[in-house]
């Protein structure tokens, strides 16, 4: 069976049950029976139009439900005033699959996992292993999330910010379970920029493909962070890079500058040095200057310090450093790696320390671990004593 | 969404106001405060915010690697030297705020005389996975 093409069609097929006036659960609940239906029938029997196999299916199952809903009569009225299920429309509902599931009523981990479900089609189980919470804990979610957005209406267009907030939580949770939420969110990403024309969605998407383009040089084999500076560039995928370039160009060039464009303008041009030497630090400034002006993020004011470190020298990056706020994360780690490029290294080492105590993942806390015992230097024991087993 | 970890201490914490040890109650106060708990435990199912939870024995063994082809060292409990933990219940939040508010309910499980224990609960975030953008 097509797992593939199942799941690409549900959110339009949902989508169009709920423009006809269907309760949003109970549309889910019409289409997950409509796909148990296809993956029984079609093996044998593919329908020449899948789409519309569906839609009619589902639109059959919802019927039957709400007529044998004890509320029989106010459901079928809702039944008679609505179109009778015809040709399937051109016009692409998915978009405002994509604006309920954001809906700005839900908190963002409820407009996450809604999102997963009904516009990504994941199962609840996949959704619950990336989550790592228990699938009854993600169930319930899901259906707070469904009740939640039940009674609102298509009337008016939702809103893009947040459906892009959204797909980038579900893009920097990464990769757990048997699910790559980053895979998913720039397939996500790529469905909703070829249903709306909007330079931030082309930002977003730009974004997600040119840091999932180094995502393999990450991380070393055993886990452990590699920096920018020294990830391996030839393990970089190209074509992801050579693509989020293009989509960020096409939105530039239309004048309409946002947050997401910004932050992968940053993203393309470590993309784009060939060694860590060369990238331009001086345009990096000058976009999170931009940046800045966008957003008034103290976080985005930390990078640029750090920029300006590479940029202009470590006493410039310290200075800028000074202006804000110690309590910001990573603010000792910056102020670690600026004092150790500026040969104070004991200084350096301590700081390297304190910021792997206020680190929030263990990755970083081994890296920062690792680079703070790298400058207090202890010289290294014999393997044949450090080794327990062969004394 | 974030996941953080209530510990009930037995001891190690302040004295919580209400404190009475729970021998002393009645037992419909007893019943009361397991009651409100597991009532607790299944709001945050509902809300799809619970995780996990567990109660712990208070008593436990220490445990020690003594040398190659040798059992390992069994003694303990320290327990004048260690806080001991009573239970933890672990919840997936969307922020601090919102595990801080609900620390506190759970702090409110009602004691002797139906009034809340004011018990303290220690709130510790986990380490979570790297976020996928970080440069």
């Amino acid at each position: 069976m097509n797992e593939a093409l199942l799941r690409s069609l549900t959110p339009s097929v949902l989508g169009i049950l709920v423009r006809r006036g269907a309760d949003f659960a109970a549309a889910e609940d019409a289409v997950q029976d409509a796909l148990v239906e296809a993956v029984r029938v079609w093996p044998a029997d593919m329908p020449r139009d899948p789409r519309g196999w569906l839609v009619t299916v589902a639109w059959r199952r919802f019927l039957d439900a709400t007529r044998a809903d004890a509320s029989r009569r106010r459901r079928e009225d809702l039944v008679d005033e609505t179109p009778a299920p015809g040709p399937v429309p051109a016009t692409d509902d998915t978009l405002q699959l994509y604006f309920l599931c954001a809906h700005p009523s839900l908190t963002p981990s409820s407009a996450v996992a809604l999102t997963l479900r009904a516009v990504g089609g994941l199962t609840t189980r996949q959704i619950a292993q990336a989550y790592l919470v228990p699938e009854a804990t993600m169930a319930q979610r899901i259906s707070r999330a469904k009740r939640t957005v039940s009674g609102v209406r298509f009337d008016r267009p939702g809103d893009v910010a947040t459906v892009l907030r959204t797909l980038y939580l579900v893009f920097n949770e990464g990769y757990s379970g048997d699910v790559d939420l980053a895979a998913e969110a720039i397939r996500l990403t790529r469905q909703l920029a070829a249903a709306i024309d909007h330079p931030e969605v082309a930002g977003l998407l730009a974004l997600m493909l040119l840091h999932h383009a180094r995502r393999a040089a990450r991380t070393a084999p055993d886990g452990s962070l590699v920096p920018l500076a020294e990830q391996d560039r030839g393990r970089w995928d190209t074509g992801a890079i050579a693509e989020g370039i293009g989509i960020l160009q096409t939105a530039l060039s239309r004048d309409r500058l946002g947050e997401f464009q910004a932050q992968a303008a940053i993203a393309a041009l470590h993309a784009d040095a060939p060694t860590a030497e060369e990238t331009d630090w001086v345009q990096i400034v000058e976009w999170y200057d931009e940046l800045a002006g966008l957003t008034d993020s103290p976080v985005v004011r930390l990078n640029r310090a750090v920029a300006v470190g590479e940029a202009d020298g470590p006493r410039a990056g310290l200075a800028a450093l000074a202006d804000l706020d110690d309590s910001l994360p990573r603010h000792t780690a910056a102020a670690a790696y600026l004092h150790e490029r500026d040969g104070d290294l004991v200084l350096a080492a301590r700081l390297y320390a304190d910021a792997a105590l206020k680190a929030t993942n263990l990755a970083e806390r081994a890296h920062l671990t690792r680079q703070a015992a790298r400058l207090n230097g202890r010289p290294q024991r014999g393997g044949a004593v450090a080794d327990p087993r062969s004394t | 969404m974030a996941k953080y970890l209530l510990l009930k201490h037995y001891r190690g914490a302040p004295e919580a106001r209400n404190c009475v040890p729970m021998d002393q109650w009645t037992p419909e106060e007893i019943s009361a405060h397991i009651k409100y708990m597991q009532d607790f435990a299944a709001r945050l199912e509902g809300t799809g915010e619970f995780v996990d939870g567990q109660a712990l024995a208070p008593e436990g063994t220490w445990v020690r690697y003594d040398g190659e082809g040798r059992p390992p060292v069994t003694d303990g409990p320290f327990a004048e030297t260690k806080d001991l933990i009573a239970g933890w219940m672990v919840i997936d939040v969307d922020s601090y705020d919102r595990a801080v508010e609900l620390a506190g309910e759970l702090s409110a499980a009602p004691g002797p005389g139906g009034e809340p224990i004011y018990e303290w609960l220690e709130l510790r975030p986990f380490l979570a996975e790297p976020p996928t953008i970080t440069e």
